[in-house]
């Protein structure tokens, strides 16, 4: 007798799971490894605000996410790029219709060791040091001398090519028919980026602001010979001043409807701008947070 | 037991009966021939799969030419994208030589002490020891090069960045030599005794011994090993895309950073889309790989097999 009221009481409680299961939107979200923790802080607070619906993130890069759009695969994909050309053309072919949110911006900084005398550095040096055309091969070269740094060999680190960083720094310092010079150090991740320049005078490195230590050096960037230069900051990725700040996106099919449309609402309004600020990014309005 | 139509009256037992055992021996037959075929079958299964991801691209897309000779790789560029793997291929060629530089005297010394010179339980204990060091996992080795490696060679040679080749080819020297090692002494053991005792009689040395009867005889079955470490060095991937620094890049010197063919493979296969270019390109590379380690283990093979014979 005991046993049947227990089997009793567990079916009741299963099938009162998935009925509420059932109840609750799922979605689904991936991509960029960029926004993958801000995603995730998004995705947690949402609970509360809305429990009705459940959002599922992970990470493994823009490509991947992209990739599952076209696919079809998600429901919303996160991009620290824009969908090339080629990437839209699929998609439109297998029946999807990606349409861009932009839901924040990243200052990308570029990183010095401490020992680097170096306060600034134009755009126009920067592509001198990554440019396969540029002809910096040494520090002295844009006039600089640093200390520790055998040979003054500048030691140029990079991000593998199929991240979404790699792919904006390119466009944005090298210009769009640009390429990296050969033999740059191609690091598996934006940390790993900064991690390097930390223990090598030599280096330079560009990585998100977010990912800046106390060992390391930022510089300022300036946009052309005779301007200002801008640090990079929170405050002037926001405001378009800072030359090399890159939107982040998410994709949606279409344009969003119901739980989507909520879900991607609420991370544009100040409670959803006020985490991606919180994570390191800048938000895509002013906004007042506690 | 009785039945008039059993030809052998005298035997009371059926034999032809397919009892259980006969169906489990039957079962067993089919599990032992399927194990020794599978190694075929996967390899078989495998040289197919890489093919198809990559046979596409590599017909209909890809320029050969700039395949084999154009040292600039940006398969992700969206205007014009480049996929030269010549400087990686260089990049695999330059730490695999400075490996073997490195393994061949070591492996072929350590092979030669254990085979003619130690005995009992040094000799035991130093088998037991070779093995051990085949055993270190690739990215165990990829972090001592990291680590270790990195600070050490920036302090002795006064470089810049210690991920070189001359790193990675220490820590490839150093993976490959164990199992270069095992195959070597066991091609000096194959050497029969009477050839030793021959040139002793003679009046030879110890080295005379070794130098110009043992290892003479033995020439096939090193080069064998020798040709299996080159394989090994090909092929290893985890260790070599920590210790290079990842740097597309034609080495001029030791103390540049490279970039390997598999390495390149594994970092960036994960992000492409599947079946794009960029992805396809990576299969492609498989494909060469594959080709070249399976000529080199082929090679290898047939001439350990030659001496087996004569």
């Amino acid at each position: 007798m005991k046993s049947k009221i227990l089997i009793a009481v567990v079916i009741t409680a299963s099938v009162l799971t998935v009925l509420n299961a059932e109840a609750r939107t799922l979605i689904q979200n991936k991509g960029s490894d960029t926004l993958v923790n801000v995603a995730q802080a998004w995705a947690e607070k949402y609970r509360d605000v809305n429990p009705e619906v459940a959002v599922a993130v992970s990470g493994g890069g823009s490509g991947t996410g992209i990739a599952a759009m076209i696919n079809g695969t998600v429901d919303i994909a996160n991009a620290s790029r824009k969908m090339k050309k080629r990437e839209l053309q699929s998609a439109k072919k297998r029946g999807q219709n990606p349409v861009e949110h932009v839901v924040g911006y990243d200052a990308l900084a570029v990183y010095l060791h401490p020992n680097n005398p170096a306060t600034s550095l134009t755009l126009a040096q920067l592509a001198d040091i990554y440019g396969r055309k540029g002809h910096a091969k040494k520090w002295t070269d844009i006039g600089l001398e640093v200390p520790g740094c055998k040979g003054q060999k500048i030691v140029v680190v990079s991000r593998q090519n199929s991240s979404g960083t790699y792919a904006y720094f390119k466009k944005a310092v090298l210009g769009k028919k640009g390429k990296y010079r050969m033999g740059t150090l191609d690091m598996h991740g934006s940390k790993d980026v900064v991690d390097l320049v930390e223990k090598t005078p030599c280096a330079i490195g560009y990585s998100g602001l977010a990912y800046a230590t106390e060992h390391v050096k930022l510089t300022c960037i300036t946009s052309k010979a005779g301007d200002t230069c801008v640090n990079p900051s929170v405050a002037t990725a926001s405001d378009n001043s800072y030359p090399i700040a890159r939107p982040l996106f998410m994709y949606t099919n279409g344009q969003p409807k119901g739980a989507i449309k909520g879900y991607l609402d609420w991370i544009n309004s100040d409670a959803g701008q006020c985490i991606i600020l919180q994570k390191g990014y800048a938000p895509i309005k002013k906004v007042n947070c506690k | 037991m009785s039945a008039p139509l059993n030809p052998n009256p005298g035997c009371t037992q059926d034999f032809d009966r397919r009892n259980l055992d006969w169906y489990i021996d039957k079962a067993v037959q089919v599990l032992v021939f399927m194990g020794g075929i599978s190694a075929i079958i996967f390899i078989v299964g495998i040289f197919l799969f890489i093919t198809k991801e990559g046979i596409g691209f590599l017909i209909e897309t890809l320029d050969l030419h700039e395949f084999f000779g154009s040292p600039y790789w940006e398969p992700s560029d969206e205007d014009a994208p480049e996929y030269g793997i010549l400087a990686l291929m260089a990049g695999t060629a330059s730490v695999t030589g400075l490996a073997m530089l490195i393994a061949i005297p070591f492996s072929l010394g350590t092979a030669i002490y254990i085979a003619e010179f130690a005995t009992g339980k040094t000799r035991e204990w130093l088998k037991v020891l070779v093995e051990l060091l085949a055993a270190i996992p690739s990215v165990v080795w990829g972090f001592i090069g990291l680590t270790i490696m990195n600070p050490l060679i920036i302090e002795l040679f006064d470089i810049p960045v210690g991920l070189t080749v001359l790193n990675a080819g220490i820590i490839l020297g150093l993976m490959a030599a164990p199992i270069m090692t095992s195959i070597a002494e066991d091609a000096l053991k194959a050497v029969p005794d009477r050839y030793r005792e021959a040139a002793e009689a003679m009046g030879a040395t110890r080295w005379q011994v070794i130098f110009k009867a043992v290892l003479p005889a033995a020439k096939n079955g090193l080069l064998g090993a020798i040709l299996l470490g080159v394989g090994r060095g090909f092929g290893e991937t985890m260790a070599v895309l920590m210790a290079t620094g990842h740097a597309v890049n034609i080495p001029g010197s030791v103390f540049d950073s490279v970039r390997a063919l598999t390495a390149t493979i594994a970092a960036e296969l994960g992000e492409t889309a599947v079946g794009s270019d960029h992805y396809q390109v990576l299969f492609t590379i498989g494909i060469f790989l594959f080709l070249i380690t399976f000529l080199i283990n082929l090679t290898a093979d047939l001439i350990v097999r030659g001496i087996k014979k004569s």
